[in-house]
């Protein structure tokens, strides 16, 4: 116990006294969980925006005008029950006439021309799947259903039409797996690189302390005796930076919100950020504290051998 | 107390720093060993508190081979052990007080004991003024009681010195080796270095001599002869 508190006072002197060597591990620390603090913000827009688009994709199923409903109620309890489906929204016939009659207000003759007949529209599903991926699975169920309504004896398919756009949605997929596929790879290759950079200050901010390394040696304190005040300039170290990368995450999520203003799907990072500021503080504390006790632990191993 | 059996020293296939050094120091001897710039001297002082290992033979401290002693056990014997180099080798940002006090820290004293021992011994070195000044703020001299203070205040059994001399001037050299000779005085066996012929001449003490890494003179009342 005593110890204990006689190394994390050595630490915090040793840290006060060697303030100009302190700054350069707070410095490259700060880089680091501010590459952390902003790649996990980024990969929560990325992730945001993406589930928005994916959520734009869905089948419209419009269905003949002439079935009648209990057959629509059956063919939706049936899509939902596929564990491909999220949801399915249904539109009645008579909806359908309103939206394209609110559409078309303006074309006098369109108006006139539907005067005269019957609602031509079916009822309309909009099918949104678990994941853009299934919409194959999902179409060929309704094609299977429509072969089987006729092959059951009616004259004629449930289906009228099934909309369903599959290059783009396919080209979609691409691009939502490749910015996910590239987003990961930088954030790794980031985080990897400042582990590197980080590690390499802090080896040569005890590089400098080496010969009073050898001499504690000398005159008989134990490795864990010598190694724990580099410990604890690690922690602190690791501590500070954690606080300066929260602040200086602040004005760049409002930089972020001003120039994705437009990004369909986006969340407000800001308002995310302030909601989730104990979480994103706590895991940037914890990396820069595990962070500076590795790198000082690792560094100083050399040292020890004396 | 100290015992050297046959013991040999060569750094990476160079000539022999020590060949076939045989010696023994009783309790309270004061011995100085003498010889010019690579005869061994600081060798065979860097053998007794096991900062290197021996090529060949023994050396024993109380009947323990220091050099079969496992790693996590070579502090304890280092605490047991008052050291004094000649370039001081002072924690750079610890201030005199805290350089004494961090070697009472890590033998693992109580805090009441340090608050006591360390103005104590720092007094009895004659720098009851200079207890919060840095090493860079205080002169050779003043350094090097600093070291010595911090060698002593863990009541060790043996106090070696390598060249504790090297770097002061006549006047704080007599004084330096005054403080040797009480701390003799007061039963603590002495080991030092040195090529000042003066300070051995003024000693007659036990003296031993090293010439290429051969000991060549050992005598009870010895004076500076190469």
């Amino acid at each position: 116990m005593i110890k204990l508190k006689r190394v994390i006072k050595s630490g915090l002197t040793n840290f006060w006294r060697n303030s100009a060597v302190a700054m350069a591990s707070i410095l490259v620390l700060t880089t680091t969980l501010f590459v952390v603090g902003a790649l996990i913000l980024g990969s929560i827009f990325l992730e945001s925006t993406l589930t928005g688009i994916k959520d734009r994709v869905d089948i419209s199923v419009t269905l003949e005008p002439a079935i009648n409903l209990t057959l629509v109620e059956d063919l939706k309890l049936e899509l939902e029950a596929l564990p491909e489906v999220k949801t399915v929204i249904y539109t009645s016939p008579d909806e359908e006439l309103a939206t394209f009659k609110e559409r078309h207000s303006d074309n006098p003759l369109l108006m006139q021309s539907l005067e005269e007949v019957d609602n031509p529209f079916g009822a309309r599903l909009a099918i949104l799947a678990t994941d853009p991926s299934q919409y194959d699975a999902v179409t060929t169920f309704l094609n299977n259903y429509d072969q089987r309504s006729t092959a059951g004896g009616s004259n004629f398919g449930v289906i009228d039409q099934i909309s369903y756009k599959k290059d783009v949605v396919d080209k979609l997929l691409a691009i939502i797996d490749t910015s996910e596929t590239i987003g990961l790879t930088i954030s790794v290759l980031l985080i990897l690189l400042s582990i590197l950079v980080t590690f390499n200050t802090i080896a040569l901010t005890i590089y400098i302390s080496r010969e009073e390394i050898s001499v504690m040696r000398l005159v008989g304190a134990d490795n864990p005796y010598i190694r724990g005040p580099f410990i604890v300039e690690g922690i602190t170290a690791g501590v500070i930076a954690s606080v300066i990368s929260m602040f200086l995450l602040y004005p760049a999520t409002l930089w972020i919100r001003s120039v994705t203003a437009g990004v369909y799907g986006g969340i407000d990072l800001v308002s995310y950020y302030v909601s989730h500021f104990p979480v994103i503080f706590v895991i940037l504390l914890v990396s820069g504290i595990i962070l500076g006790t590795v790198s000082s632990v690792l560094a100083i191993g050399r040292y020890l051998k004396v | 107390m100290i015992k050297f059996d046959n013991v040999s020293k060569i750094y990476f296939d160079k000539l022999p720093a020590l060949r076939d050094v045989s010696f023994k120091i009783e309790p309270g001897e004061f011995v100085s060993i003498v010889g010019h710039s690579g005869a061994g001297k600081s060798t065979l002082l860097k053998l007794i508190i096991a900062e290197i290992m021996p090529t060949n033979g023994q050396v024993y401290f109380e009947d323990v081979d220091v050099h079969s002693l496992k790693h996590r056990y070579v502090p304890e014997l280092r605490r047991r052990i008052g050291s004094v180099f000649q370039d001081f080798k002072l924690l750079p940002n610890k201030t005199a007080y805290e350089n004494i006090a961090f070697t009472m820290e890590a033998a693992g004293r109580p805090e009441d004991e340090i608050d006591v021992d360390v103005p104590h011994i720092l007094d009895l070195v004659g720098l009851d003024d200079k207890y919060y000044h840095f090493p860079f703020e205080l002169s050779g001299g003043e350094r090097q009681r600093v070291a010595i203070a911090r060698a002593l205040v863990n009541q060790p059994d043996l106090l070696i010195a390598d060249e504790p001399t090297g770097n002061l001037d006549p006047l704080t050299t007599h004084e330096i080796m005054e403080i040797f000779k009480k701390i003799n005085e007061i039963g603590t066996t002495v080991i030092l270095t040195t090529h000042n012929k003066g300070v051995i001449d003024k000693l007659s003490k036990r003296v031993i001599t090293l010439d290429k890494g051969h000991l060549v003179r050992d005598d009870k009342e010895g004076r500076y002869v190469i």
